[in-house]
């Protein structure tokens, strides 16, 4: 078993806020993340694939499907987008890193070829990133 | 639905390795430059990882500015532009990475709002630590 981790980047606004709760409340739990003007960050996407190396090709997968499928699935529906109004899973979710990074598990699983999706990763910003396994038992 | 979650945090201290244990002969042959009776210093990076279920309503696994508060009351206030050897924690043990791991690890190990995975500290960009208590190894699955 070989893991490959394949990055993409995309640039995306978004705010956090509930709306069954208070504007107090709001900026109490959400900090300046509540500000309803929003606010953007660059993300650094992680994808970790596992599989068998192709004894022939030399592969997990193909790098360039992964490219494409890591676009078509994500970038192209995330990036200089912004999160809370244009992301219908994030209609009714708060767009938090972690998730984001659920999020985009489900956009991807089940849809890389010849290897199991193993870890999503996903960097807000350097010092902060969250990781998601899928469910676990 | 457990995601994990990993913050990075900074702070500048000095240190000496030196064991009373030794002569100082012993200390240089051991410790080499790093036991220059002066000192010397790191721009150490901590990075905390924590999991937890994603709160179906805030979409979190803790609340960050929690977290942040706890890191620098706990870690930034203790540590930052301090000499590592006058701390109490080093009192009796080398100011090593290795034990500057188990002693972060072991305070964020208190912070309640999440489960503490591992800790990992940068000395350098060259030289990293890892501790997630006795029981687990680090190199696992993060």
């Amino acid at each position: 078993m070989i893991f490959l981790t394949r990055k993409a980047e995309f640039s995306s606004a978004h705010y956090y806020w509930i709306d069954s709760w208070s504007e107090e409340e709001n900026r109490r739990v959400f900090g300046k993340c509540a500000n309803r003007n929003g606010h953007g960050h660059n993300y650094t996407l992680e994808v970790t694939v596992a599989g068998e190396v192709d004894p022939v090709s030399g592969f997990v997968v193909d790098l360039k499907q992964l490219k494409d499928i890591l676009e078509r699935e994500v970038v192209s529906v995330y990036d200089h987008r912004h999160l809370n109004l244009e992301v219908p899973e994030f209609r009714t979710s708060v767009p938090t890193t972690e998730n984001i990074a659920v999020a985009i598990w489900k956009r991807l699983d089940g849809k890389i070829p010849n290897a199991k999706l193993h870890r999503v990763r996903v960097y807000e910003m350097p010092d902060l990133f969250a990781d998601f396994y899928g469910e676990q038992t | 639905m457990k995601a994990y979650l990993s913050r990075r945090y900074h702070f500048s201290a000095s240190h000496r390795l030196y064991s009373e244990t030794y002569d100082d002969a012993q200390n240089r042959e051991i410790f080499g430059k790093c036991s220059n009776p002066h000192g010397h210093g790191h721009n150490y990076t901590v990075q905390v990882t924590l999991s937890g279920k994603v709160d179906p309503v805030t979409g979190m696994v803790c609340n960050l500015g929690e977290l942040d508060s706890f890191a620098r009351t706990n870690l930034i206030d203790r540590f930052d532009h301090m000499n590592l050897n006058t701390l109490d924690c080093f009192a009796n043990r080398v100011s090593t990475t290795e034990n500057l791991s188990i002693e972060i690890h072991g305070i964020f190990a208190r912070f309640r709002s999440a489960h503490l995975e591992r800790v990992h500290v940068e000395e350098t960009s060259n030289n990293s630590f890892d501790y997630a208590g006795d029981a687990k190894s680090p190199a696992g699955r993060l």
